[in-house]
């Protein structure tokens, strides 16, 4: 099988579980996420992915060949550190060419490669430079250079917008997002932000306590979070304790319609805040009398709280609500997910 | 009215700032005039004056105390004094390099200890600090003794003859040197290698390094800082070392220091004693020109 496989990995720190038996197939060319919050195991399992961390018990297998017991010298499998461990003392080619060089590659060929992946992402001009002569956002397109002239089978990609500033950062995000698809190389990525992952990837696995959660397109796990971890790490939700009967969801709000029957009694549903929409009267299915409490102006839209709930909803800055202003809200049974837990 | 600024904080005159100043700094540059500056124009004038017949000093102009060093004696041109400089940087270096090349995985090893036990490493490497030079040096006496199993393993391989001491000589030399010198690197070595950012190893273990690359780019550079601390205070004191060489090496394995000192002490000849000592001032600020020139910038491969 091409593409990397995990298989049982485990892996504990004292008495800490850190890595809890996961296992994951990721495709070849994919660009994959682990996300999570800091301590959920997402960065150990990614060392020991680059061979830099071993594991407790578990194999890994890259493009059918069982690496679980090679060093990293011998996985060719490349990271970018989170600090970009850029070499101070050696400038940004040789910095680029260190990979290159350390295997013995003929002169004329690392000058050529390290010349192609500079000019790739345009850091040509900066060849004779020192890393702490570059900027953050530069440092960071030279970790990936370094990581990627050595055309790795995988490449590891370890928090590595966590020190740029916001508005660099959404920029950087859309540009890895373009280079993997150019290269159609395997990314794997580690963060915690998750703005970053469903704008980078074309899967998600939202790690907790060790343990992969929910894994999927970033549509597939935004849309329909299967547990309330990940309804609430990623994104806001509106979430709904109740039971299921007479096939209907009876809340402590009111009594809603589902699309399907969920597999439990007892329960949660969760609704995103921007999919519950506002109506002058009274809509045909689950409808919501509530009076707004609360209005938070962010620029590109309003975040509202009403009560009874409290519901949280997310609107135009056009709409000319007040705080007190009593509305009907229309929540969509298509648009309700059924959590697991 | 002066102008006021803010100083760290104090609101105060730039006046007042420039006196206060001057006050903390007197005291150390008067020290430092009346017993380094003065003492050594005096031995530089000395160096160029001449012997008497007893013992004091001549003051007529002449060179002939370096021509005298440089080997042209009263009985034909002989090297020993050239030798015996050239020795003294030859044990300065190599004690230099084998206290570096030993402390490294010293200091790891420390570094690696739990901060529990780590000071109690550090205060072992510390006693030897704390010892008087003199006690220690006879210390190696009683190590290298002919009764001890190493100078009866020396004996058994026909390297000294049976019931000798291991002293006087080179070795006992190099080991009362290294001894001496070995917290002087391993101290200053420490400190960087404590702060050692291991992501640089990890990230050139990631890009395929050999061991040898792993040290040259991912920990030397990283140590630089405390190594370079580390052989200065090692080169220079060690070119001018008098007391161990003198006496685990006694007039086997004289060095620069010991003539120095014969010719204040024994020899009474103060101006050629002078001469010497600038030869090896020279010398000394020659090495460390030559160690920051070849350090320069931060190619250092």
């Amino acid at each position: 099988m091409k593409g990397l496989s995990l298989q049982g990995i485990n892996k504990t720190f004292g008495k800490v579980h850190a890595v809890r038996d996961v296992s994951k197939d990721i495709h070849s060319g994919e660009f994959f996420t682990l996300l999570g919050p800091s301590g959920c195991g997402k960065t150990t399992l990614l060392r020991m992915i680059a061979g830099l961390e071993l594991q407790d018990s578990g194999r890994i297998i890259l493009d059918g060949e069982d690496i679980t017991g090679l060093p990293a010298i011998k996985r060719h499998i490349n990271t970018v550190f989170q600090s970009y461990a850029l070499f101070p003392h050696l400038n940004i080619f040789d910095n680029v060419a260190f990979g290159l060089r350390s295997r013995k590659v003929p002169g004329a060929e690392v000058n050529q490669r390290v010349k192609d992946t500079l000019d790739m992402l345009e850091l040509g001009e900066m060849t004779k430079r020192f890393p702490h002569q570059l900027s953050g956002g530069q440092c960071q397109r030279v970790a990936l250079a370094r990581a990627l002239v050595n055309e790795p089978k995988v490449l590891l990609l370890d928090e590595p917008m966590s020190a740029l500033d916001a508005k660099l950062r959404a920029q950087v995000q859309i540009e890895l997002r373009r280079l993997q698809q150019k290269l159609g190389q395997t990314f794997i990525l580690v963060t915690h932000d998750q703005d970053e992952a469903l704008i980078v990837s074309d899967r998600i696995a939202v790690m907790k306590d060790g343990q992969i959660v929910q894994y999927g397109t970033p549509a597939e796990v935004y849309d329909f979070p299967k547990n309330r971890f990940v309804a609430e790490f990623l994104g806001s939700a509106n979430l709904f304790e109740g039971t299921y009967k007479d096939g209907r969801f009876h809340t402590a709000i009111g009594i809603f319609e589902l699309e399907k029957p969920p597999p439990w009694e007892k329960g949660l549903i969760a609704i995103r805040p921007e999919w519950i929409r506002i109506s002058d009267t009274e809509p045909a299915k689950n409808g919501l009398r509530a009076t707004v409490t609360e209005i938070i102006y962010r620029g590109t839209n309003l975040d509202i709280s009403l009560n009874p709930g409290p519901v949280r909803l997310r609107t135009s800055t056009y709409s000319r609500i007040k705080i007190g202003d009593e509305l009907w809200l229309d929540l969509a049974p298509k648009e309700i997910a059924v959590l697991n837990g | 009215m002066d102008k006021l600024i803010i100083w760290y904080g104090e609101l105060i005159s730039g006046q007042k700032l420039l006196k206060r100043g001057l006050f903390f700094l007197v005291p150390g540059m008067l020290w430092l005039i009346l017993f380094l500056v003065l003492p050594g124009l005096i031995l530089v004038l000395v160096s160029f004056a001449g012997r008497g017949d007893y013992g004091n000093l001549v003051w007529e102009f002449s060179f002939d105390n370096y021509t005298r060093l440089i080997g042209y004696g009263l009985f034909g041109w002989t090297l020993d004094y050239v030798y015996i400089l050239l020795r003294s940087v030859w044990v300065a270096v190599v004690t230099t390099g084998l206290s570096v090349l030993l402390s490294y995985p010293l200091c790891f090893y420390i570094a690696r200890k739990p901060l529990r036990t780590r000071y109690l490493w550090l205060t072992v490497v510390i006693i030897p600090f704390w010892t008087n030079m003199v006690i220690r040096a006879y210390a190696w006496f009683l190590i290298l003794a002919p009764e001890l199993p190493f100078a009866k393993l020396a004996a058994f391989l026909k390297l000294i003859p049976p019931g000798a001491p291991l002293y006087p000589s080179a070795l006992a030399v190099y080991l009362g040197m290294i001894s001496m010198f070995l917290p002087f690197v391993a101290l200053p070595l420490f400190s960087s290698v404590e702060r050692l950012d291991w992501t640089l190893v990890e990230a050139a273990q990631d890009l395929y390094a050999s061991n040898f690359r792993i040290f040259m780019h991912a920990i030397l550079p990283q140590t630089l800082p405390g190594l370079s601390v580390g052989i200065i205070l090692t080169i220079v004191p060690a070119m001018g070392m008098f007391v161990v060489p003198d006496l685990l090496g006694g007039a086997k394995y004289m060095l620069v220091g010991n003539l120095i000192q014969q010719q204040f002490g024994a020899s009474r000849d103060y101006a050629f004693g002078a001469a010497i000592s600038m030869a090896l001032m020279i010398l000394t600020l020659f090495s460390l020109y030559m160690y920051k020139r070849k350090n320069k910038g931060i190619d250092l491969i």
